[in-house]
């Protein structure tokens, strides 16, 4: 089930903290983050995010029409494996 | 016979379950298509009037997106997924199914007919 629209987007208070403070200084540095489950709001559009996906940090460049996604979808969790004779399916990285 | 959206031509059958043959109009949708035109459901496709079909044709264009412009949607809906890089679109792109069905087993709608694995016997 969606979440109620009355509640409005959520994201973590402390990531949007940190998106406000360098918005204020006007720097651009990479926000490293743990919270996958924060959506992307117009905010976020242009600064780059370190998204955790449990092992590493996958950098997230945020662009216009990210917003509405949540941040943890532009980091997969899982290595994809195909066997090495499988030509049809192309390894991406 | 009758001429609505293109290509689309069903005959013969209720006003209700022939617009159903346009992509993109179910049951509910025909349904508010033939109240909008003011068109029994139960008038046949060879019965209806010229000034019914454009009647018909005119509801569809206000009530629902059909045939091209909804294809044309929903692949660029897609595409957009794709180009974003989220994981929904990394799924379409590798043909897997998107909606965390497992690929264990199954899946076999998205992934198509089997693939032999070579060297594996007995």
């Amino acid at each position: 089930m969606a979440r109620s629209i009355k509640k409005g987007p959520y994201i973590e208070e402390r990531l949007l903290a940190k998106v406000r403070k360098m918005e204020s200084e006007a720097t651009k540095n990479v926000i490293k983050t743990w919270s996958r489950r924060s959506t992307v709001t117009p905010e976020l559009i242009g600064h780059t995010f370190a998204v955790h996906n449990g092992k590493k940090f996958i950098p997230v460049y945020v662009t216009e029409n990210m917003v509405g996604h949540k941040l943890g979808e532009f980091a997969p969790t899982r290595t994809f494996y195909s066997h090495s004779g499988d030509r049809k399916t192309k390894v991406r990285k | 016979m009758a001429r609505i959206a293109g290509v689309d031509l069903p005959k013969n059958k209720r006003m209700e379950v022939a617009l159903t043959y346009i992509y993109g109009i179910g049951q509910t949708k025909a349904k508010i298509i033939l109240k909008e035109a003011g068109v029994s459901p139960d008038t046949r496709t060879d019965e209806l009037a010229d000034s019914e079909i454009s009647a018909l044709r005119n509801a569809i264009d206000k009530e629902a997106k059909v045939e091209g412009d909804l294809r044309r949607d929903v692949s660029m809906a897609i595409k957009r997924l794709m180009d974003i890089g989220t994981y929904r679109g990394l799924r379409h792109r590798k043909g897997l199914p998107v909606r965390g069905q497992r690929t264990h087993t199954n899946g076999r709608t998205r992934k198509g007919p089997r693939r032999a694995i070579a060297g594996k016997k007995k």
